[in-house]
């Protein structure tokens, strides 16, 4: 069984069809990448994925359970997080809060505890300090844990978003366009970063991602998506030699 | 020594409209929405804590109680019958619009259940307070919990807001809704909470004003409501501390002013504070200045 099983799956924003027909099927810690040119609903069938938008037709099937028009709050404690294509970081919060935003689910005391500061308040923040700290530091964000995000140059930033998702403890992992506006050499180092998330949290990845060294480089498996259907799909080589794929990408 | 006396008497009101513009700025930071019925969940209050301790004869602590619990369930109430479905309104004027008309059912419904009749209000303070300097400068009990009251308040809401997993909640919701709740925030908790806290807050306010001030009718929140929203404003809309010093300011302004240049003229000097304010910094005294990237 698959750890994320979609079939069908599409909706339509008035007239346009954005998405249609979409299926996908990733196993257990797969690093399995989407790809298609701008407009092609890459986007979409991540807001499909994690709530924001209710699909129109289909099922979506995460680890055996059906998600599929759930609220955003309950697709994610089930498991499913993600990151964004233009950073969506709590800006004004410190690097640390920004992950312990995350680990909210997991922990629990009530508004009362809090007001009071009772010990199980005490118990629970510290527990999270820890927590937060811990994941920070394999990301080599610990030294900043008390800067505000927005003052973090943008690799990082694009680290701590990834940090964020992980704190929320999901199975499947969706990362959009992680390596937007990095250089080589950055998205040299992402890369390793991708693959160690994946080896040390054993975690399934989904990514959409235009640069194509980084999805050669590090995905096992692609799913081509255009004019919001699926163009092709399979191993990665196959697919970025399929001349149907070359057309889409390149014209005629 | 007059002074002083009026600068108390100011520190005071100050405290009150600090409580009420507390309620207005969270609830702008956290909903990004003017809650102008705010004013009139502090009338609730009040009537609550009047009809509990003259109807019911209970001991003002529990009128207090009394008005707390009611105006929290109110103003959550509000929140979910009249501005959750407006929340992705295309246009926030509709929820502004919305809340001017809760406003107004407030007031009437209030008119219609309590009469139209002034109420004399019994304070809850029954400690008659200090006096200083030889008798010539009397501070009253009311002045002194009320001042101290806004204290412990505004500590303990800045605590919550810094240090608790809400408080966190509230600060990452108040910037990016759609990424808290993709991060397993629940968003419309977290809002209800805000304005349960702003409610809860009116009613203390609503009856530390009319202990100060014992006279209640239909309208007695409305003109305190909109002087704690130019404090807010004046402070710096969504921050804290900002409502805090902003509304301590008003209150001294508006005391000062009435005491020094004209009592007519004091609730005008009030709103011209705000123009001025406003002119020289728009963002408010400690108001974010946002930069945008060109």
């Amino acid at each position: 069984m698959a750890l994320l099983e979609v079939t069908n799956l599409g909706i339509s924003f008035g007239g346009l069809r954005a998405v249609n027909a979409f299926d996908i099927s990733i196993e257990k810690e797969e690093l399995y990448g989407l790809i298609g040119p701008n407009g092609a609903g890459k986007t979409t069938v991540f807001n499909l994925l994690t709530g924001v938008y209710k699909p129109d037709s289909g099922k979506v099937i995460l680890d055996g359970t059906d998600i599929t028009g759930k609220k955003t709050i309950d697709i994610s404690k089930s498991g499913i997080a993600r990151t964004f294509q233009n950073i969506r970081l709590f800006k004004q919060l410190s690097v640390l809060d920004n992950v312990k935003v995350g680990l909210h689910n997991k922990h629990h005391y009530s508004t009362a505890e809090g007001i009071l500061r009772l010990p199980r308040y005490r118990r629970v923040e510290r527990e999270m300090d820890e927590q937060a700290m811990e994941l920070l530091k394999v990301f080599h964000l610990d030294q900043a844990a008390h800067l505000t995000a927005a003052n973090l140059p943008y690799g990082e930033q694009r680290r701590l978003e990834i940090a964020r998702a992980l704190a929320t403890e999901p199975k499947l992992l969706l990362l959009d366009e992680p390596a937007a506006g990095m250089n080589p050499n950055e998205t040299g180092e992402l890369m390793d970063m991708i693959r160690f998330v994946r080896e040390n949290f054993h975690m399934t990845i989904l990514l959409i991602e235009h640069d194509m060294k980084l999805v050669s480089g590090i995905c096992e498996k692609l799913t081509v998506l255009n004019f919001g259907e699926v163009l092709a799909q399979g191993a990665t080589s196959d697919v970025l030699n399929d001349p149907q794929v070359i057309t889409a990408y390149l014209g005629e | 020594m007059s002074f002083i006396s009026y600068l108390i008497n100011g520190l005071s009101l100050g405290s009150v409209y600090a409580i009420i513009a507390l309620g207005y700025t969270m609830v702008y930071g956290i909903a990004k929405m003017l809650n102008f019925a705010h004013g009139d969940v502090i009338m609730i209050g009040a009537y609550i804590a009047l009809l509990t301790m003259s109807q019911a004869g209970m001991s003002p602590a529990i009128a207090v109680v009394a008005a707390v619990i009611v105006c929290t369930v109110l103003g959550v109430l509000i929140e979910r019958i009249a501005y959750k479905p407006l929340r992705n309104a295309s246009s926030s004027l509709a929820v502004l619009i919305t809340a001017i008309g809760v406003s107004y059912l407030l007031q009437n419904i209030a008119l219609l259940v309590f009469g139209a009749n002034t109420q004399t209000f019994p304070s809850v303070i029954t400690w008659s307070g200090i006096s200083l300097a030889g008798g010539q400068l009397n501070i009253s009990g009311v002045t002194i919990v009320t001042i101290a009251a806004c204290l412990i308040i505004m500590a303990v809401l800045m605590t919550f807001v810094q240090k608790t997993k809400p408080g966190q909640a509230m600060r990452a919701v108040s910037e990016d809704k759609g990424a808290a709740q993709l991060m397993g925030i629940n968003v419309n908790g977290t809002i209800a909470l805000t304005f349960a806290i702003g409610s809860a807050l009116a009613a203390i306010a609503g009856v530390l004003l009319c202990s100060a001030y014992p006279s209640l009718t239909p309208y007695t929140g409305a003109m305190p409501g909109i002087k704690a929203f130019v404090a807010a404003v004046f402070g710096g809309i969504g921050s804290i501390p900002g409502a805090f010093i902003g509304g301590l300011l008003l209150g001294i302004i508006e005391i000062l002013g009435r005491a020094y240049i004209s009592s007519q003229m004091a609730d005008a000097l009030v709103f011209a504070v705000l123009i001025v304010v406003l002119l020289v910094k728009p963002t408010g005294l400690l108001g974010k200045k946002i930069q945008e990237k060109v």
